[in-house]
Order: structure tokens, then C-alpha cells, then sequence
């Protein structure tokens, strides 16, 4: 039975908590945001990019992305505001590369529509840019069965199921999200692994992350 | 006295588990707070209710307090409207009274502190007494468009912080230190947003001669321009030709604001010949407040400039949907159409109360998001997660801390 499988490892559960560094730009058109969205530090597009996730957890579906919710509730782009926020975060293995494609989304959309240039931002609307300071620390949990898993996975901090899930592949560059990682390799069940990897975490809150990663689990494990 | 665990109940186990984890890294480190009241005031009330948590969670939180006299509170007085982008005749012989002030202070405080969190400008000099210990400067105060003779003389204390801290991203500046965003927020133990028994809510009503039987429409804020009152009565006359309410503008003014008087007379004068707009000029009492609220159908604030309106946060707690305009921090609690709406102007507002009272559906759910909202991003525990994380960024300078 799979809930007595257990790990090589132990899985270690770790939370990350965030506090909001203001960097001191702000931009009032859409020129100025793609020029510093192109010179911010990556934890500057991480913030921008994820923050909505954190603060708007009961909210969804929603576009997890401050850009996106500028560009159409500010200047009024919706257009562009659409085509930035269904990009699929998910494919990105790098803050780089997600960088990249958002700038070279703006650069097409001056192209088509260079009259969205004149668009600004009344006093007081302008984007301010913010980074995120990450700090990671280990919860006292640690599991060695599926069945201990989803038993924490019931108990923790949002906080840890986002920081396994989000940050630990993006931010830190992590091939898979943490907990498909710990299945394939500890677990030995590839299968379990694959199908929380393929969840596309950004179309759910954190709530139902959480519920959907336990159930695949449980359906797992009644096998 | 209020404990970390009475909070259980609202943020869950693992979110005060996650704050012992963070007050366990900060064990042997010593916090001085520094302030220049230990009553009365934003500062105090926040402080007052933090450092007791705080020491709850094993960190050695203090809470000290600088001297001056009459003349100098003048002066800082000045420099806070001044802050606020107010005009202000501030000469040579106030920013002299200021550093006499200082200077005495300088001399007679002890910093003992391994961290020294000064909050707002009235200690702000002390910096320097600055030794190998770590110093922080909080601003509570909206900067967004300071006088910039007066927001001059304090940058050159600023400068020399390790960190500053504002309340909301359009309030920082230009610094070559590092700054951080940390909102404030609100107890829900206490009097002000606990909940409340029916009777409680009835007998408050019932004071101030409120009937129950049409919807309720609240602006709770003191009576000042700022705060739009005559807007409020203006966009409720709208609503009120399609929807039978009533309107309460409940708040305070000082005894020593001429232009508070002011507004509120006017105030009264317009609405005098209606009714249903109850004018109520509260004494400090936050469960009269906490009760206005709970009673409420809808909770306006139409605030012209607001620093943060925690009253959106208080409302928002209450889960009563909020009509409230796109200023300041008004728009770090409320996400247009998702934890309630936002405006610009009079008719705005009243289009967006007459979609509140004909739906209530929508602005049931618009309540509940709120709610949720600031349960996750404007309790004290959040603010008090903050606090711990900015004193351990003082000792951290990469963007990913492994603790």
C-alpha cells in the first residue's frame, strides 16, 4: 500500500515569509514601467509577478500579476493587460526569462498600438515598484510516508505550501516544485509526482492548492 | 492582558506557530522602541498593544519615551502638518527649539537597544547617539508630498538610519538607505472590532435614536474637509430618490480645530432638514464605534487624502461591504469589484451605494472577500510578522534569507 511506502528522506516542511522592500521607482506611462521593469532586480518581477497570489488568496480565479492589473484598471490597456496576465507563468523555469517575455509583450503591443505610449497614470496611480525579501526557515515538521504528508499538508502555513510549490521553482531555480521532487525520488512514485507537477498552481487560490494536492494524494493512496 | 494565543481562534495555530519560529530567531536581540507618548495617538495605541505580543513571542521588545515641553510638541506639531504637504510658517527659531530639544534628549536617554526603532520625527535626532547598534527610523505619517524645507531637515537624520520604514509605497521617497512597506493594522480583540452581542449593537443604536428600519449607510471619521462629509450627504441625496436609507456621519472633532467646528456646522446645516442623516459627534468611545459599524448596511469613506483609513480595514473586518475612494491606502484593502468598491467622485459614490443596496447578494460577497483580505494582509499578527522580519533584515541584506 503506498501510504506505508517510506522515504529515503524525509521530506523537512519549510515556511517563507516575505516582507516588502520599496526599491524607490515608480512609473506613470507604460513606457516608463517596461523601461524599469528591464533594470528592477528579479525579486522586484518575482513581487509583482506573485504577490497577488499571497495577499488575494481567497480571490480566483485572478491574474496573479500587478502589471497586468495596472496596465487595464490604470491605463485603461486592457487589451495588453490581458495578454500579460495570461502569460503562462508556469512554462518559466527563470524570473530571466518571465522578465523577458513581459517586456518583449509590451514591445509588440507598442508596435500594434503605439498610441498607448500617450496613456499616464494620474498622481497618486503611478506603479510603485517593491521587491520581495524572502526568508526561509524550517517548520518542526518532517514526514517520512504519504500518509504523515498529507496529515501536515492539512496543517500548515499557506506561507509553506506556497513556498514548495512557487518560489522553490522559480525563485530558486528548482527543475519541479518541491513536493513532486521529494515523491519521485524519496517515494519512488513517479507517477504521483508527474500529476502534482502538471497542476498549474496559478489558475487555483492557496486554499484549493492545498485541497487539490491532498486529494490527488488520498486517491493515491486508496489504490 | 491580550496573549498571542487569544488570536488562535481568528489566524489559526500554524500562523502563530510561524511567529514563535520567527520571535525564536530573534532570541538575545534587544528592541528599543522610542516614541515621544505613551498615551494617546496612533503610535502609542499600536505600541501598547504590540510589545506585550511581542514579548509573548520571546523578543525583548522595550519601549522608551523622549522628553519635551510645550513648545517643542508645537514644533513637531508644525513638522507633521508640514509632513502632510500642509503649509506651515516653520522658521530658524522652531528648527532651534527642535535641536535644543533633541540635544537634551541625546544627553538624557540611554539607547541601549541592539536594534533602536524610532517612530516618527519627534525622536528622530536621536541618531545620533548611533553606535555599533542598529537603528530604524518608522514613518507613520502620509510623505507622499512633504514640504520639502521641513522633509529637508529630517533627511539629515534619515541618512543615517540603517532603514526607514512607511505605510504604504506612494509614501516613500528617494533614500540612499533601504526602505521597507509595512502597513498598519488592526486588533480584532479589541473594543473597537471584537464582536459584538446584539444587544450591545441595539442599545447603541438606540442611544443615538436610530431606527433599524431602512438600510444604513456609515462614514465614520472626524469632521474635516479631507474627509468629504458634505460629499458623503451629497451622493446619499442621490441614492435616497431611488432607495429609502438613512445616512449616519458619526466622528469626532477637537475642541481646539476652529476649522473642525467649522465643517461640522456646515455639516449640520445641510443636512438639517432630513431626517433620516443622523450628524452623531461621538466622545472617544470604540464600541459605540465598533456597533455603528456592525449596524451598518454600507460603510463609506470618502475621504479626499487619506494616509491609510484604517476605518476601510475596520469595516472590511466587520464584513460590510465598502464603498470608499481610490486614495492612499484605501487602495492597498480594497481591490475594485473584488473586496469592495472604489471612486472618484460624488457620483461615483452613489452609483456604486445604489448597486450595494440593490444587490445585496454581491455586496455580501464583496463583505466576505474584505473580510478575508484583512485577515490575511491588516491584523496585528500580520504586523507583527513584519516587525520581526524587518529586525532580521537589519542583519540580512540578500533578498533570500535562509534562516
Amino acid at each position: 500500500m503506498p501510504e506505508y511506502i517510506t522515504a529515503k528522506e524525509p521530506f523537512r516542511f519549510y515556511t517563507r515569509k516575505h516582507l516588502s522592500e520599496l526599491t524607490g521607482y515608480r512609473a506613470a506611462t507604460l513606457q516608463e514601467l517596461r523601461d524599469t521593469i528591464k533594470k528592477v532586480s528579479g525579486s522586484c518581477v518575482y513581487h509583482h509577478t506573485h504577490r497577488f497570489l499571497q495577499q488575494h488568496q481567497h480571490i480566483s480565479p485572478e491574474p496573479p500579476n500587478d502589471f497586468a492589473y495596472w496596465i487595464t484598471d490604470v491605463l485603461g490597456e486592457d487589451e495588453l493587460g490581458e495578454k500579460i496576465s495570461s502569460i503562462d507563468i508556469i512554462q518559466f523555469s527563470t524570473i530571466r526569462s518571465l522578465r523577458e517575455k513581459i517586456v518583449k509583450t509590451i514591445d509588440e503591443y507598442f508596435k500594434v498600438k503605439p498610441s498607448a505610449k500617450l496613456k499616464f497614470a494620474h498622481p497618486g496611480e503611478e506603479f510603485y515598484f517593491i521587491k520581495s525579501v524572502s526568508f526561509v526557515l524550517p517548520t518542526n515538521y518532517s514526514v517520512y510516508t504519504l500518509s504523515e504528508f498529507i496529515d501536515v499538508l492539512h496543517k500548515i502555513t499557506i506561507d509553506s505550501i506556497y513556498f514548495h510549490i512557487f518560489e522553490a521553482r522559480l525563485r530558486l531555480e528548482k527543475a519541479d516544485n518541491d513536493f513532486s521532487n521529494w515523491i519521485e525520488h524519496s517515494i519512488g512514485n513517479q507517477k504521483l509526482a508527474d500529476e502534482i507537477s502538471r497542476l498549474d498552481p496559478y489558475t487555483y487560490t492557496l486554499e484549493d492548492l492545498r485541497r487539490t494536492i491532498i486529494r490527488i494524494v488520498e486517491r493515491v493512496m486508496a489504490v | 492582558m491580550t496573549q498571542i494565543e487569544d488570536y488562535i481562534p481568528i489566524v489559526g495555530q500554524s500562523t502563530i506557530d510561524d511567529l514563535r519560529l520567527l520571535g525564536e530567531r530573534l532570541g538575545g536581540i534587544v528592541i528599543q522602541n522610542v516614541n515621544s507618548t505613551s498615551v494617546g495617538g496612533g503610535v502609542a495605541e499600536i505600541l501598547s498593544r504590540m510589545i506585550p505580543l511581542l514579548k509573548d513571542l520571546n523578543v525583548d521588545a522595550r519601549w522608551d519615551l523622549i522628553k519635551g515641553g510645550e513648545r517643542f510638541f508645537e514644533v513637531t506639531k508644525k513638522i507633521h502638518n508640514a509632513l502632510h504637504g500642509k503649509v506651515e510658517d516653520i522658521n530658524k527659531r522652531d528648527f532651534d527649539i527642535f535641536l535644543e530639544t533633541s540635544q537634551k534628549n541625546i544627553e538624557e536617554l540611554v539607547t541601549y537597544g541592539d536594534i533602536v526603532f524610532v517612530h516618527d520625527p519627534q525622536p528622530i535626532a536621536l541618531i545620533k547617539k548611533r553606535s555599533n547598534n542598529k537603528w530604524i527610523w518608522r514613518c507613520h505619517v502620509d510623505v507622499s508630498s512633504p514640504r520639502q524645507r521641513v522633509w529637508q531637515f529630517l533627511m539629515n537624520f534619515i541618512v543615517k538610519y540603517d532603514s526607514a520604514v512607511f505605510s504604504a509605497p506612494s509614501f516613500s521617497q528617494k533614500l540612499p538607505i533601504r526602505q521597507f512597506l509595512i502597513s498598519p493594522s488592526i486588533d480584532p480583540l479589541s473594543d473597537k472590532n471584537k464582536e459584538l452581542p446584539k444587544e450591545t449593537i441595539d442599545a447603541v443604536l438606540k442611544k443615538y435614536n436610530i431606527a433599524q428600519d431602512k438600510p444604513i449607510v456609515t462614514q465614520i471619521s472626524r469632521f474635516d474637509r479631507l474627509k468629504d462629509p458634505l460629499g458623503v450627504i451629497e451622493s446619499y441625496r442621490q441614492v435616497k430618490k431611488y432607495v429609502d436609507c438613512q445616512l449616519i456621519l458619526a466622528g469626532g472633532t477637537a475642541a481646539d480645530d476652529p476649522e473642525g467646528i467649522r465643517v461640522l456646522e456646515e455639516v449640520q446645516e445641510k443636512a438639517k432638514k432630513d431626517k433620516d442623516i443622523h450628524i452623531l459627534l461621538l466622545p472617544q468611545s470604540d464600541i459605540d464605534v465598533n456597533a455603528l459599524q456592525r449596524a451598518s448596511t454600507i460603510i463609506i469613506q470618502k475621504s479626499i487624502k487619506e494616509g491609510f483609513g484604517l476605518t476601510v480595514a475596520e469595516a472590511l473586518w466587520k464584513a460590510k461591504p465598502v464603498v470608499a475612494s481610490s486614495v492612499g491606502g484605501i487602495t492597498l484593502q480594497i481591490k475594485h469589484k473584488h473586496s469592495g468598491l472604489l471612486c472618484h467622485t460624488i457620483d461615483g459614490a452613489a452609483f456604486a451605494l445604489k448597486q450595494l443596496l440593490n444587490s445585496p447578494e454581491y455586496a455580501k460577497k464583496l463583505g466576505e472577500n474584505g473580510k478575508e483580505h484583512v485577515r490575511n494582509n491588516f491584523l496585528i499578527t500580520r504586523h507583527l510578522k513584519d516587525y520581526m522580519l524587518l529586525f532580521l533584515a537589519l542583519y540580512h541584506p540578500e533578498d533570500i534569507v535562509y534562516l
